[in-house]
């Protein structure tokens, strides 16, 4: 009978040798199945003294362990290798786009008016709408524009055959939600207008963002304040600002807002005009029966067009309207 | 309202350079739009004198000119210009001058030889100099010009001109006059206002003037000029001021109504009084009327329009133009003089609506002043006797007192301004401003009586007085207050879908957003069948935008149709705005749309190339109404829309009302809009899509769900919408799901049918399913869909 340890060796050396798992049952079967080689031996325990049996015993189960201890580790070996195996013939080229569709985008103009609302929303204003046809007296009249003044030289207006008009700027909100509302009010009016001119510089239709606050301890300090807080956090830096006195109807004091804006090409820094603004005039208060005595408004409209411009590196009007897909590409 | 820095310092004596001032008047409300040299830059320019001309040997058109310099020895130059001749006086520019040669930069005089001769110098054309468009000649100098002097120093050429774009309220400030009254205020610089002194006359000839409207016009000031000379030039200084604000010159008589309208802001006319017919009224026109402007065109009168009239007729147009027979010409001796005040209100709108713009209109719409009409009178007859000599008659004034406006006194109150303007200015600053402003004071308790000067017609109220103060103190002086308020936390709609999401949900569905006019071309409304209830424009500004839009469909499709013509091959694009439907009243609707054409997919290596279809934009129109939430009520509809191919359009049907539509573009609208591609789109109206439920949560099943999958032999006819309402109707509620995932006919499938694969997916929330619950749910399906829609199992 060969000895245990010549079959632990033997039997090591075969595990070692056993190049798949087919080959390792075999030699499980081999060794340790019940015509086994280590089987046998341990059938052979049966004839021996009780001292003999003990020693021999614990020799077989010794050896017998470790062939099962081999061949564990052979098996975890060769499943490893076989599953590395697997894994080099899965490989992809992990540098191919994806499957699918793309992503399209926001128009720039939605996406700078989107920024306005988002900013003056936490401000606490809340947004408004109204029609953009209109009438002579939400357009113009209740804002103070008297017929036939001059100021209504600056907007050129649209008109239908019965005297209604496309509006020439998002103001009329302002009016038509001091009389819905009240005082006090802050709203914000964001939407498109109209002016008949049509050029390199102008286009018929643009779109506004309007602003009104009216409450009893307004003052042009604090209209001041919000707007240049606001451009401010819409450019994301400190911009130099100045405000000039200017004049709308609607206004008293008037103020134009300019931003100091370096075009980036060497030049010196020029200021730019960016927005229109004021003290709500007393007679636009009393025609929304809001009593000026008692409160103080401000409002401010701003060209969105500019804004998304200046701000996206836009330098002609035109693209805007033209839908050009390559163009529009950019904003994605 | 152009204007020299020079001519303004003879008002007002203000020592900043032009920029300076600039940025001053900006600060202080009078925008300035551009400073600018009044001539070129150039150096070693003087005043030369030609002493004698003789014809070059070599070329016709040069002479050889001998020129005095100042220099004390005369100089030979070659010159070519027309009207060189001997004793003419010029500028010349001297060996070594250098003079601006625009984009080829410096360009310097130097010793020349031109056809054989010796040149040392040029003589110079006014263009030469950067000082007009004139090329005929050389700038012909007066006689007394100083032979020598520098040429800018003679001409004070180093000046700027400012060129203010005023705002309408501030018409005080459209004559040298007003302006300086304004910056003496802004710099603190005392004015020194120019004393016109009343001209003694040396005729009693006048004519009658009757103020037939005294409302319409309350103040008329003629006088009678005889025996001018027609041809006096105008002296240069007054061309060059006239140059610098932008007015050429035409003759003494304009130059000088247009130099008094520039000084003092008062449109001035000129008659030629012997083509007038006795004397002069002011009146409304009357229809039949018309007149003949100076500029050639005619105007139909009726009694909206002012008019000048003599006995014959209207002989101008008040406050706007006056008429071409009855203007000075070369041969006019006798004038008649007119300085007018006419009401701003009259006047307003009327050149627009006749096509004008004048110089005399734009003030008096906005509001000359109603105290200026006399002095102004005194200066042009001085002027004029000046310059063509001749014989004044006395002011004929006409006026209206009780007609005229006044400037009523405005109540100012210092703590309602620092109310106002978030400030703090103590009252001595106040009335500081509000007296170099012009106006009078009279304090009160609390602040002030202010009455504005006769020419600012823009102060009436409280507020303008404030908007004063701030703006001679500077807007930039006032604080700036950090947003403050008191902190409100409105609730915040969760039903309510933001619009932002809608343009996210498309966006990422692979469309680009655009934005299109909300005027169409009728015509293109009228090839999609859409031009029902399209309200049209009066005025519009080109016939391809005459009409507002009915549906957002034709702006898209003219977007598209561009981008298929730069050569995309794919377009998928999508836009938010409002449609306009004129019924019985008008409606607008805002609404939502998208268009796509091209591959269903960008091309790719992974996937493979197939046209986007029917179900592509379906889809993305399903997802977009996924934002109403699970509990929706959607359905499509096969509907029939003239715009939309009839076997591939649907309505779409929300909480049962139609509310938009998908489908295939009609192939003979495709066709009308020169579209090549098929092109699928979906319009919606925005507002069914805008709320949503707030989900309520229920608990989930924890017991096994069963599939079970059926095919089933179903009439063509039959839509899947009808075999899903049915088989969820008979299944009940352990049918938890269903999914149809496949569809087809044609081979292996008997004529008229289709075969229709549905999955069922089944669960109960209380128990495992049993086979036999399972089994006859399945059952009555089969028996449901076969009794009430003849679909039969397939085997």
């Amino acid at each position: 009978m060969e000895s245990v340890n010549d079959i632990l060796d033997q039997a090591q050396a075969d595990i070692g040798a056993a190049d798949d798992l087919r080959a390792l049952e075999d030699l499980r079967v081999h060794y340790l199945g019940k015509k086994g080689a280590v089987t046998a031996l341990l059938k052979s325990l049966g004839g021996m003294a009780p001292e003999e049996r003990k020693t021999f015993g614990q020799e077989v189960n010794r050896a017998k362990q470790a062939i099962q201890q081999a061949l564990n580790d052979r098996r975890s070996g060769l499943e490893m290798a076989a599953l590395e195996a697997r894994l080099a013939g899965e490989r992809v080229d992990v540098t191919l786009p994806g499957r699918g569709t793309a992503r399209g985008g926001p128009h720039p103009v939605t996406r700078a008016m989107q920024r306005i609302i988002d900013l003056f929303s936490r401000l606490g204003f809340e947004v408004a709408t109204g029609p953009e046809v209109e009438d002579d007296h939400h357009n113009f009249e209740s804002l103070n524009f008297p017929a036939h003044h001059p100021a209504r030289a600056m907007h050129d207006t649209f008109y239908f055959a019965d005297g209604r008009l496309l509006r020439t700027h998002t103001s009329p909100v302002q009016v038509r939600a001091m009389l819905a509302q009240g005082a006090p009010i802050r709203i914000i009016a964001p939407g498109r207008v109209y002016r008949s001119d049509y050029d390199q510089t102008h286009s018929p239709m643009f779109h506004q963002v309007e602003g009104l606050l009216v409450g009893e301890s307004v003052n042009m300090a604090d209209l001041k304040g919000v707007l240049q807080a606001f451009v401010n956090a819409f450019f994301e830096t400190d911009m130099g600002t100045r405000f000039r006195p200017s004049y709308f109807p609607f206004t008293e004091p008037s103020a134009e807002m300019d931003v100091a804006w370096d075009k980036g090409d060497g030049s010196e820094p020029g200021w730019l005009e960016i927005l229109g603004c004021g003290m709500v005039h007393p007679n636009v208060l009393a025609a929304c029966d809001i009593d000026s005595e008692r409160y103080v408004g401000y409002a401010f409209g701003m060209g969105v067009e500019r804004l998304a411009m200046l701000r996206y590196g836009v330098t002609d009007l035109r693209p805007f309207f033209d839908n050009d897909l390559r163009f529009l590409r950019q904003f994605r | 309202m152009k204007f020299s820095v020079d001519w303004l310092k003879q008002w007002v004596p203000v020592t900043q350079g032009a920029g300076e001032l600039a940025g001053a008047l900006t600060a202080a409300g009078l925008e300035v739009d551009t400073v600018t040299p009044v001539a070129s830059a150039f150096a070693g320019v003087v005043v030369g004198q030609i002493t004698a001309c003789e014809p070059h040997p070599d070329a016709d058109k040069l002479q050889l000119c001998r020129v005095d310099d100042g220099s004390g020895e005369t100089l030979q130059v070659v010159c070519g210009a027309p009207n060189a001749r001997p004793g003419l006086k010029m500028p010349f520019a001297r060996v070594g001058a250098e003079l601006d040669g625009g984009d080829q930069g410096v360009f310097r005089i130097g010793k020349a030889r031109l056809r054989g001769v010796e040149s040392f110098g040029m003589c110079c054309s006014a263009r030469e100099l950067g000082l007009s468009e004139d090329h005929d000649g050389l700038m012909e100098l007066p006689a007394d010009a100083p032979v020598g002097e520098d040429f800018r120093a003679f001409l004070d050429l180093d000046d700027r001109v400012i060129d203010l774009e005023l705002t309408p309220n501030r018409a005080d400030c459209l004559g040298i006059k007003g302006l300086a009254r304004d910056v003496a205020a802004i710099t603190g610089v005392a004015g020194t206002p120019l004393t016109i002194e009343p001209v003694t006359p040396a005729l009693d000839e006048g004519v009658d003037i009757e103020l037939l409207d005294p409302a319409d016009c309350p103040r008329y000031v003629g006088r009678v000029l005889k025996g001018i000379d027609p041809t006096a030039p105008s002296p240069l200084w007054m061309r060059e001021a006239l140059r610098r604000s932008g007015i050429r010159s035409i003759s003494a008589v304009v130059d000088a109504t247009n130099y008094v309208l520039m000084e003092l802001g008062q449109p001035m006319h000129a008659f030629d009084l012997d083509t007038l017919q006795g004397g002069v009224s002011v009146r409304r026109g009357r229809a039949g009327e018309s007149l003949t402007l100076l500029d050639g065109k005619v105007v139909e009168l009726d009694d909206s329009l002012l008019a000048i009239c003599d006995a014959s007729g209207p002989v101008a147009l008040a406050g706007i133009m006056g008429g071409l027979d009855s203007g000075v010409t070369d041969v006019t001796s006798n004038v008649l003089l007119e300085s007018a005040w006419f009401r701003p209100a009259t006047i307003m709108g009327k050149a627009r609506d006749l096509g004008l713009h004048t110089d005399a209109s734009h003030r008096f719409e906005r509001g000359v002043d109603p105290a200026g009409q006399v002095e102004a009178m005194e200066r042009i007859t001085a002027l004029l006797l000046e310059i063509c000599g001749g014989e004044a008659g006395p002011l004929l004034v006409a006026e209206s007192p009780e007609h005229l406006p006044g400037r009523r006194p405005v109540r100012l109150r210092l703590d309602r301004l620092n109310r106002v303007l978030g400030s703090d200015l103590d009252a001595a600053t106040v009335e500081g401003i509000l007296r170099r402003l012009g106006m009078k004071l009279e304090t009160v308790d609390g602040g002030w009586v202010a009455t504005p000067p006769s020419s600012r017609f823009d102060i009436e109220i409280e507020e303008d007085l404030v908007e004063e103060v701030a703006r001679i103190h500077g807007y930039d002086q006032l604080p700036a207050a950090l947003p403050s308020g008191e902190l409100t936390l409105p609730a915040l709609s969760e039903s309510t879908v933001p619009g932002a999401a809608v343009r996210d949900a498309l966006c990422a569905a692979d469309y680009f957003e655009a934005i299109t006019y909300a005027f169409v071309d009728r015509g293109v409304l009228e090839s999609l069948h859409l031009e029902a209830g399209a309200l049209p424009l009066a005025n519009p500004i080109s016939s391809d935008m005459d009409v507002m839009r009915t549906a957002l469909l034709p702006g898209l499709l003219k977007a598209l149709g561009r981008n298929l013509r730069y050569q995309a091959g794919r377009v998928r694009l999508f836009e938010t705005g409002k449609v306009f439907l004129q019924g019985d009243a008008l409606v607008e609707v805002e609404r939502v749309a998208a268009v796509a054409c091209g591959p269903a997919l960008p091309e790719q290596w992974g996937a493979s190339t197939r046209e986007v279809d029917f179900f592509d934009v379906k889809g993305d129109l399903e997802r977009l109404l996924g934002l109403r939430g699970e509990s929706a009520d959607i359905r499509f509809e096969a509907c029939e829309r003239p715009f939309l191919h009839p076997g591939q359009a649907a309505d779409v049907v929300v909480d049962g009302a139609v509310t938009g539509w998908v489908g295939a573009l009609h192939p003979a609208c495709q066709k009308a809009l020169g579209l090549k591609t098929r092109v699928f789109a979906f319009e919606l109206d925005l507002a069914s899509i805008s709320n949503r439920e707030i989900p309520h949560a229920n608990n989930i099943s924890s017991f096994p769900l069963v599939r079970r999958d059926l095919a089933f032999l179903v009439p063509e006819g039959v839509s899947f919408a009808e075999i899903d309402a049915v088989t969820r109707e008979v299944a009940g509620t352990l049918l938890t799901d269903l999914i149809i995932f496949d569809q087809f006919s044609g081979q292996g499938v008997e004529k008229g049918y289709k075969s229709l694969a549905i999955g069922l997916i089944l669960q109960d929330v209380s128990s495992t399913l049993t086979d036999e619950v399972v089994e006859s749910v399945i059952d009555r399906v089969v028996k449901g869909l076969d009794s009430r829609l003849e679909a039969q199992l397939r085997g």
